[in-house]
């Protein structure tokens, strides 16, 4: 049934006209949004939502990618429990995790150092900004060669008399070499999240702090840094972010040498799912399970954490 | 409108079709340039020869062909691709995705004159479950090359037994050279070592049984091989710090002097060539023989060309493959590539490497394919990261053969 409504009133003796209006320009308003996400939506769903499905599902099979798959249950995960290489992978991650946190404070500190108006100042924030430009595979090809033996560090550690050391064929520590390279380019981006932050800071708080006597230290503590929490909040999730995926830097200095000591679970799935002498889906797709399951915890928290923000209405 | 749409498509499909007739599709990866010129003085060759076929080639790649393969066999076959010999091949093969060449290999009046006979030496590592499944057109020497002057200098000859090799490499160390260079970043130098090691030590038979998963790795006679490389690893006759080294950084050290040997194949000539090393002071020898009376074996690993199953154009692949298996046609490609030709009516270059290669070949018991082209791609990896392992750390030999025996048994269930 149609639902006239009067859509002009004339008044005396004229008619009133009436106007059908359609089921969709009533509900106009709430579709509307609806519609300009669906395309989103759709692709969203076809390359991110069933992807991880089909991932959870291969991860139950035995399959090398080529032939018939076989249905082996949880025998992937149980393999998993028993693989010396995924602990050393977990714990590579935890590594990955807590020394990537470094880029925050440092890229802090030099939003800060460069927050000023010096002549030039433009240039040299985008000279700091430029590692994050260029490409991990640049930046992990050129410290692999910093760190060669015979490249720059090792020549450099002999000319003042220590003995060389390579720290990528050290499995103790070629993990910190490789993290070493990857907050370069973190640092940068953390320095410019803090840029943008300190650019927007309210300077009337700032003025009340200094007549309150605030000063230097405590003025940072107190006015300062409060205001930044949506920039550390961003910086802290896309750091913890790109510490998990930590796949670029591993491929290219180490492959997840010497001898498996610095692989990561990004890694170890490409490794024995994709690589040269990976033939094993079912397995990988069980590491990507896992690395997605501690993914998701910290993007639930990460959720949570907006929700509660938003509903507080910062 | 619609019939001319429909037009429009069957003079299309007429053109798809007989454009198809002769086009002869063929992935391959040879983008290194001596590879690339020699393949492409055979395409022109064969058109030559075969006016009615067009070869229209897809370069990869060198390490992206190896991902790219395991699409396009499935999604996009090409009519040939080229790969390489033993369990390289087995899982495309078991896969169904290779196209069975036997006849070719058994001349039923594709070819004049028996593919057999001039390449029996090659057909083992080209056969799974009896039959044959491509061609093989180059292999290439594994030995030790070594500083000619710098073995003068320190008054050693080419040692041609275990004790012999043992003395040259004490006398080059007390004279401040490193022994034997290497670079095991990318795992598959020290493989080498292992496999010659394995051969000298147990033959032929035992290597391929090992590598077939019918050995546990921590068989005494696993234990025998490490034994004899802890007399090589535990006096550091070794590089330093080979882990962080890929195999041509390791070059340099042999090129200025600083080390006199590498267990290598036979492309590094080039590199070494490159560093300025030349005829009269880069030499080659036969890994030592370790165990006396055991026949000597060689590794040849060997590059090859298939047909995949899915191709349009089987026909002018298998003449293509025919065409590659010519002794004319392997001599002329391996002038270019430097190695050396599989087909035993070949010639090779006049080059000291690859005379003393083709003599050694020709007189080889048999030929081992490469630990990582023999063991299957996971037992293969796994191994190689415990050979590197070893060879920093020998003291953990137990512990790797007890991690290298549970692979084993999972891998060859």
């Amino acid at each position: 049934m149609v639902l006239c409504h009067p859509i002009f009133t004339v008044p005396n003796s004229t008619q009133l006209i009436y106007r059908k209006s359609s089921w969709w320009k009533r509900n106009q308003q709430r579709l509307t949004p609806w519609i300009f996400l669906f395309p989103g939506l759709l692709l969203f769903l076809v390359y991110v939502i069933w992807p991880i499905f089909n991932s959870l599902y291969i991860s139950l099979l035995q399959w090398d990618g080529l032939s018939p798959a076989i249905y082996v249950g949880f025998s992937n995960y149980i393999e998993l429990l028993d693989d010396e290489y995924f602990y050393i992978s977990l714990a590579n991650n935890l590594k990955w995790l807590i020394f990537f946190m470094l880029a925050v404070p440092i890229g802090l500190g030099l939003a800060i150092f460069l927050n000023q108006t010096i002549f030039g100042i433009r240039l040299i924030k985008s000279l700091f900004f430029f590692p994050f430009v260029i490409s991990q595979v640049v930046i992990g090809i050129i410290f692999a060669w910093f760190y060669n033996p015979r490249g720059v560090i090792g020549p450099f550690l002999e000319s003042i008399g220590l003995s060389n050391y390579a720290i990528l064929a050290d499995e103790n520590f070629a993990t910190y070499g490789i993290i070493f390279a990857g907050i370069y380019p973190q640092i940068a981006y953390c320095m410019i999240l803090y840029l943008t932050g300190l650019n927007n800071l309210n300077t009337d708080q700032i003025e009340a702090g200094r007549m309150d006597g605030a000063k230097g230290l405590s003025l940072f503590k107190n006015i300062i840094l409060p205001q930044l929490k949506p920039a550390t909040f961003l910086a802290i999730v896309v750091t913890v972010i790109g510490s998990l995926r930590s796949f670029d830097m591993v491929a290219i200095m180490t492959q997840g040498g010497p001898w498996g000591s610095t692989n990561v679970l990004a890694y170890y799935m490409f490794e024995t799912a994709l690589s040269e002498y990976g033939y094993r889906m079912g397995y990988g797709s069980a590491i990507a399970a896992v690395l997605f399951t501690i993914m998701m915890f910290y993007i639930l928290f990460f959720i949570y954490r907006m929700y509660q923000s938003e509903k507080k209405g910062l | 409108m619609r019939k001319i749409l429909a037009t429009l498509i069957a003079i299309a499909s007429l053109g798809y079709s007989s454009a198809f007739a002769g086009t002869l599709v063929i992935n391959t990866d040879l983008t290194d340039p001596a590879p690339k010129a020699a393949f492409e003085w055979a395409f022109t060759k064969f058109q030559e020869e075969n006016p009615d076929v067009t070869i229209e080639v897809n370069n990869f790649d060198h390490e992206g062909y190896k991902q790219a393969i395991r699409n396009f066999l499935t999604t996009n076959p090409p009519d040939v691709f080229n790969w390489y010999a033993g369990n390289r091949m087995l899982p495309f093969v078991r896969a169904g995705l290779v196209e069975d060449v036997s006849d070719i290999w058994s001349d039923t009046g594709w070819v004049d004159g028996n593919l057999t006979d001039g390449m029996s030496h090659a057909k083992k590592p080209m056969t799974i479950g009896g039959k044959q499944w491509g061609i093989p057109y180059t292999y290439y020497q594994w030995g030790v090359y070594y500083r000619k002057d710098i073995f003068t200098a320190n008054g050693i000859s080419a040692p041609t037994t275990w004790d012999e090799f043992l003395a040259a490499c004490a006398t080059l160390k007390a004279a401040g050279v490193t022994p034997i260079t290497i670079g095991s970043k990318y795992l598959w130098t020290t493989a080498g070592v292992f496999d010659y090691l394995n051969l000298r030590t147990n033959g032929y038979e035992f290597h391929m049984a090992l590598t077939k998963g019918e050995i546990p790795y921590t068989d005494p006679r696993v234990h025998a091989v490490f034994d004899k490389w802890d007399e090589l690893v535990k006096p550091g006759y070794f590089l330093e710090n080979h882990a962080a080294l890929a195999w041509q950084e390791a070059i340099a050290p042999m090129v200025n002097g600083e080390a006199a040997m590498y267990v290598m194949g036979n492309f590094s000539v080039a590199l070494f060539k490159e560093g300025g090393l030349r005829d009269s002071n880069l030499g080659f020898f036969q890994f030592p023989e370790i165990t006396p009376g055991i026949p000597m074996a060689e590794e040849a690993p060997t590059d090859t060309m298939h047909i995949a199953s899915g191709a349009k154009n089987k026909i002018d692949a298998k003449r293509f493959l025919i065409f590659l298996s010519r002794a004319d046609v392997q001599e002329e490609m391996n002038k270019t590539l430097g190695q050396l030709p599989v087909n035993s009516g070949s010639k090779v270059n006049p080059d000291p490497f690859l005379e003393a290669g083709l003599d050694m070949l020709n007189n080889a018991y048999a030929m081992a394919q490469f630990y990582d082209r023999d063991a299957p791609a996971e037992m293969a990896s796994e191994g190689m990261k415990g050979f590197q392992e070893y060879m920093v750390n020998p003291d953990r030999r137990n512990k790797i053969l007890e991690r290298l025996e549970k692979v084993r048994q999972r891998v060859y269930k």
